[in-house]
């Protein structure tokens, strides 16, 4: 269970850490917005290039992106699956029943694969290296216009960091109360479907009464400390927008234009 | 049942790979029904120690024997169940585990996943609530309306309705009052005589002094020291290292070792220290 990558802070110093994290969040989705654009080799290799460029500036070990992809294996192994024996040929290379293997399935089922690494990464990059606390306030800070609207952006935001933060805390308690039931005699994973099924109460009950005693002590805390929603707080942690950030807008915009050249290359 | 550690070392898969090494190079024994306490910093491996014992964790090397049981690398998570009848855990906080709508159901919760019948289970259960201190009129409550002390109370119960061998105690007492806590203490030394092996997780010396009678010291994954209570806190070195500290009897002694009492060694529970000080001033 800790070994979920995608959406953990590994603590790091480097050019992508000290980007600002409104402008890495936008990119990030930029970026996953223009791999839909790729459609030949050569625009795939040219994005591929680009984000193992990311990770190696990033500084961070590669090994905790493959590590990130561990969790998501089966659905990749599925869809790439589901392209290659389902894409309709007329040149199937082999086929059986209603399964057929095709050189343009294949090609396709790569291509696929290419899409799945990108996004993977690239957003493994940007949890890797933001906190969720900058997460939660590159969110705000860009969901401030919907205030005019009368939208509770900052209690929104409030509830997001919170939910963040607890999400570790969630994990080890899951933990610890399913090592304190296996110790009773519950086998996890086995038997049937009912009696697996059946085996999650006694984590889910001890793991609700505690996130709720967990939200209860906090909100007094809060409350103790003066916490008032709504308008008029100040900000404890600034965000900064510097050169650095505007060089990687334009480099995202480059990367757009020799995309959209590289889409016609044959 | 005797216990053995032969070497064991345990790495967590971590993400932190600082924060990866559980336990180096552990071996010892722990003997049958012996109360053996286990002391050390925040940290230090404890927990990651005892459970081997039980197989929650297994080693990344070395192996584990309990009873015949050998517990190596390779141990399937199949299977388990005997050894987990056997080896009964209390977990820090264990009231958290508590998630039956009454206090009878989750004391027969544990019995019935190993087997036990549902009446021999339910006969448990009214006899362990008796023995943790509560009345039988708890059985028909439920766990969420009870106090934390007698929370802590029903979990403990929980574990021994199924009669392990072994019972393993991860600080038990911690955040409960002084006389739950001396029960609860009391408790576990009567169990010990009813022919049970205990092992004890603390960080309260008096404890160690009072009811072990094997000691044993964690410091930075490793075993540091092994023996009696007595031996270990008259230990210099390991005091001055901080590994560990005195009971109060001890430091009192310590005291009085200023004013022209001499002790041998120091005595650590308060009856050792009432003879030894009866004995200094109407003795020789
Ligand atoms: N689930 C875990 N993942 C990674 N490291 C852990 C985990 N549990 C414990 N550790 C590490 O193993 C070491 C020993 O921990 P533990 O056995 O819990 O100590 P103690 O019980 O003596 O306080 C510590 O350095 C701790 O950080
Ligand atoms: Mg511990």
């Amino acid at each position: 269970m800790n070994k979920l990558i995608l959406g953990r802070y590994l603590p790091g110093d480097s050019l992508i850490y000290r980007l600002d994290p409104r402008g890495k969040f936008l990119i990030t989705f930029y970026f996953i917005g223009i791999v839909f654009l790729a459609n030949n080799l050569v625009s795939y290799a040219f994005l591929l290039l680009f984000v193992f460029f990311a990770v190696y500036i990033s500084k961070v070990s590669i090994s905790f992106f493959i590590k990130g992809l561990r969790p998501m294996l089966w659905l990749i192994l599925f869809t790439v699956m589901l392209q290659a024996f389902f894409t309709p040929s007329n040149h199937p290379i082999w086929h059986w029943a209603f399964l057929s293997l095709s050189k343009e399935g294949l090609v396709i089922a790569g291509y696929i694969f290419i899409r799945f690494i990108l996004i993977i990464f690239i957003s493994t990059l940007l949890t890797l290296t933001t906190t969720p606390i900058e997460i939660s306030d590159s969110i705000e800070s860009i969901l401030k216009p919907l205030r005019v609207i009368k939208f509770p952006v900052s209690q929104v935001a409030l509830m997001l960091s919170i939910a963040l933060r607890f999400v570790p805390l969630l994990i080890d308690e899951t933990i610890k109360i399913m090592d304190a039931q296996r110790a009773r005699g519950v086998d996890f994973g086995e038997g049937g479907l009912i009696k697996r099924i059946k085996s999650f109460v006694p984590i889910l009950i001890p793991l609700f009464v505690s996130s709720f005693s967990i939200a209860y002590d906090l909100a007094i805390a809060m409350e103790s400390r003066g916490y008032k929603d709504g308008e008029g707080r100040t900000k404890y942690r600034i965000l900064h927008w510097s050169k650095r950030d505007n060089i990687t807008v334009v480099v995202m915009i480059a990367i757009t234009v020799v995309l959209l050249f590289l889409r016609s290359y044959k | 049942m005797q216990i053995e550690f032969k070497n064991v070392t345990h790495s967590y898969e971590s993400n932190n790979p600082l924060s990866g090494l559980g336990l180096a190079d552990v071996s010892c024994k722990i003997e049958d029904k012996a109360f053996t306490a286990i002391v050390g910093k925040t940290g230090s491996g404890k927990s990651t120690l005892v459970r081997h014992i039980n197989a929650l964790l297994k080693p990344t090397s070395g192996e584990i024997k309990v009873g015949d049981r050998v517990i190596t690398p390779e141990t399937n998570n199949k299977n388990l169940k005997p050894l987990r009848k056997q080896v009964g855990m209390v977990f820090q906080f264990p009231e958290s585990q508590l998630f039956e709508d009454t206090v009878e159901k989750d004391i027969m919760f544990g019995p019935k996943n190993f087997g036990i019948p549902e009446e021999e289970a339910r006969e448990a259960a009214h006899k362990m609530i008796k023995v943790v201190g509560l009345s039988e009129d708890y059985l028909d409550r439920s766990p969420f309306d009870l106090s934390g002390g007698q929370m802590r109370r029903v979990a403990i119960a929980g574990v021994l309705a199924s009669d392990p061998e072994t019972i393993i105690l991860d600080e038990p007492t911690a955040g409960l009052d002084p006389v739950g806590r001396k029960e609860i203490m009391d408790l576990f030394k009567e169990q010990q005589q009813n022919g049970k092996t205990i092992i004890l997780i603390t960080h309260n010396m008096d404890d160690v002094a009072n009811y072990a009678e094997t000691m044993m010291v964690m410091h930075d994954s490793r075993l540091r020291a092994v023996g009696t209570p007595k031996d270990i806190f008259n230990d210099q070195d390991l005091l001055d290292k901080k590994l560990i500290s005195l009971p109060q009897s001890a430091v009192f002694a310590q005291k009085l070792a200023k004013k022209n009492f001499k002790f041998e060694s120091l005595p650590i529970t308060i009856n050792e220290l009432t003879a030894e000080i009866k004995q200094q001033i109407h003795g020789e």
